[in-house]
């Protein structure tokens, strides 16, 4: 049986009495892209610095790839590669010194066709010999994404890698990652941009003052949790809502002429059409738009701790 | 990339990285970490060797530059050794960029060799070239040449111990120059580098036996000039007891990761 990626069970940390992490557990299967949300504060870089090494276990454990990161914790650095959300570079050296450099961190001979590769790939070849300090900040970010990835590791860890870059980088960057993951790369990613999760990660775990409030593929979480509206344009105004709608909440503009409809996930869009039609009421044009990542999101973590 | 082609693992690969890296370091700013050092040590051997040195005898049948010597030359190890790892520590601590060798799996006996060797490194390159410009002054006569490089390396060895725990213990740049202006100078200063001890009035004598700079600048001395106020074996002891002392200290803040890990 191959052992997951990445198994964390009942992981717990304190600061000052505060508990940034609380009895944490999931896992992420081997070649998954799992994204790890949550409000800032809530726990996440804690976590990530906790499977990194960077900062110690509190209580619980975590395995990367069977391999405990207390008790053989140099196997599993080596199988790591981290992207920290801050930007950490060393300004005496050039981008391509500091590659090589950081291979033989892991105990990796320089691998120049690899190392190329990462060059190429995150459009680093026009700055490979400039000092750190003269790179802009994209530089910087992609520099870090080569990094954590020079002694090829099974599990790459991303926590904010497109926080404050531009467009055309982020999309280089989730194109590289798409790429890397399907070549067999698991992945765990951190952003705020709730777009990016949606469109790359299999599954998501939510987390809010160091809960984690839910934890689902992220089709079923845009299914199950998420709600749909439905626009429906009058051909003439109305001045009062009609009865009997089988939706959550009902609106009727200032004009009388739009009604906003709000379905849960269980609710049937037929049905509602037909009650609408049987009711009479004189529509012109519908809309519908399914809830996206960043409002289930905010309607999970504004609601407070809910279990998942 | 081919993620099944897993990359071998070299187990002496991040100690021999990490010992490139601080060495490419100093070289690096080599005007700062070797050529200023130098100069320091060359205006001392002026002021002692070529102007004052020839109006003072302390020991006789040396003459003063020849007396001093020693000491500048282990004052030159001392301070570059110790620099060596408490800015470049230190300085990894501050920026954050610490955290690219937590992650990896440089364990904590190759981060201390590491940091230790290119300390040495540094603080004998920079007594070498010390030495070198002596000879324009006056000759030793390398009593004990095994000795003195014994002594020298232990000398450096044991200010880079010294150095981590600065650098650990440090919490910003004005904390870190307390460790040289305030224990590392008046130590060398009140350690015989100048003087003999046998020539302070017996309370300053016996004080400055509990300098631990004494036993490394006699020793050295010693070695060099087959001349000193203490038995070799004595100096060399206590110098040694000292450096594995500090070794141990050193060595129980990595693994612990005092200080580097949250």
């Amino acid at each position: 049986m191959t052992s997951p990626a990445l198994a964390i069970q009942n992981l717990s940390k304190e600061y000052d009495g505060t508990l940034a992490v609380n009895n944490l557990s999931f896992t992420i299967e081997p070649g998954e892209i799992f994204g790890l949300l949550g409000p800032n504060g809530a726990g996440k870089s804690t976590t990530i610095n906790m499977i990194a090494g960077v900062t110690r276990v509190g209580s619980g454990s975590i395995e990367i790839f069977g391999f405990d990161n207390q008790s053989d914790s140099r196997i599993t650095r080596r199988l790591v590669g981290v992207m920290h959300q801050e930007i950490v570079i060393d300004n005496f050296f050039t981008i391509d010194q500091a590659l090589r450099l950081h291979a033989g961190y892991y105990g990796v001979r320089d691998d120049a066709a690899w190392r190329q590769r990462l060059i190429d790939r995150l459009g680093l070849k026009p700055h490979l010999h400039k000092v750190m300090i003269k790179l802009s900040g994209g530089m910087k970010r992609r520099f870090m994404i080569a990094k954590a990835l020079i002694h090829k590791p099974r599990l790459l860890i991303l926590d904010e890698p497109t926080a404050g870059v531009d467009v055309e980088l982020r999309h280089t960057l989730w194109d590289f990652v798409r790429e890397i993951n399907q070549q067999g790369t698991t992945i765990l990613l951190t952003t705020h941009y709730l777009e990016e999760a949606e469109q790359m990660c299999d599954r998501i775990a939510i987390m809010n003052h160091g809960d984690l409030i839910a934890l689902e593929t992220t089709s079923t979480l845009l299914k199950e949790l998420g709600t749909r509206s439905m626009l429906v344009h009058l051909q003439t105004p109305i001045k009062e809502l009609p009865d009997h709608l089988c939706c959550q909440a009902v609106e009727l503009d200032d004009t009388g002429t739009t009604l906003r409809l709000t379905l849960s996930a269980s609710q049937s869009t037929g049905e509602l059409l037909k009650h609408l039609c049987d009711i009479n009421l004189p529509i012109a044009d519908i809309e519908t738009r399914k809830a996206s990542l960043e409002e289930i999101f905010l309607q999970m973590t504004q609601a407070g701790r809910v279990k998942p | 990339m081919n993620r099944h082609q897993e990359p071998q693992f070299i187990a002496w690969l991040p100690f021999y990285t990490l010992l490139q890296k601080e060495i490419r370091r100093f070289l690096r700013v080599a005007s700062q970490t070797l050529v200023t050092p130098v100069i320091t040590a060359s205006l001392y051997l002026f002021i002692f060797g070529a102007t004052l040195g020839e109006r003072i005898s302390v020991i006789e049948g040396f003459s003063y530059a020849q007396f001093v010597i020693p000491g500048l030359i282990l004052m030159g190890v001392i301070n570059n050794s110790f620099s060596n790892v408490a800015s470049s520590l230190f300085m990894s601590r501050y920026l954050g960029n610490i955290v690219d060798l937590l992650v990896t799996p440089v364990s904590p006996t190759q981060f201390i060799m590491a940091y230790t060797l290119a300390a040495m490194l540094r603080g004998l390159a920079v007594g070498l070239v010390v030495w070198l410009i002596s000879c324009l002054f006056a000759t030793l006569p390398w009593a004990h040449p095994f000795a003195a490089i014994a002594m020298a390396c232990l000398a450096s060895f044991l200010f880079a111990q010294f150095g981590i725990i600065a650098a650990i213990h440090a919490d910003n740049f004005d904390s870190l120059s307390m460790y040289t202006n305030f224990i590392i100078l008046p130590l060398i200063y009140l350690g015989g580098v100048f003087y003999p001890i046998s020539i302070l009035p017996p309370l300053w004598a016996k004080l400055s036996h509990l300098n631990p700079l004494f036993y490394l600048i006699d020793g050295f001395r010693y070695a060099l000039l087959g001349v000193g106020d203490l038995p070799f074996p004595i100096s060399f002891g206590v110098a040694l007891v000292m450096a594995l002392v500090l070794f141990c200290w050193a060595a129980s803040l990595i693994s612990r990761s005092y200080r580097l890990r949250n």
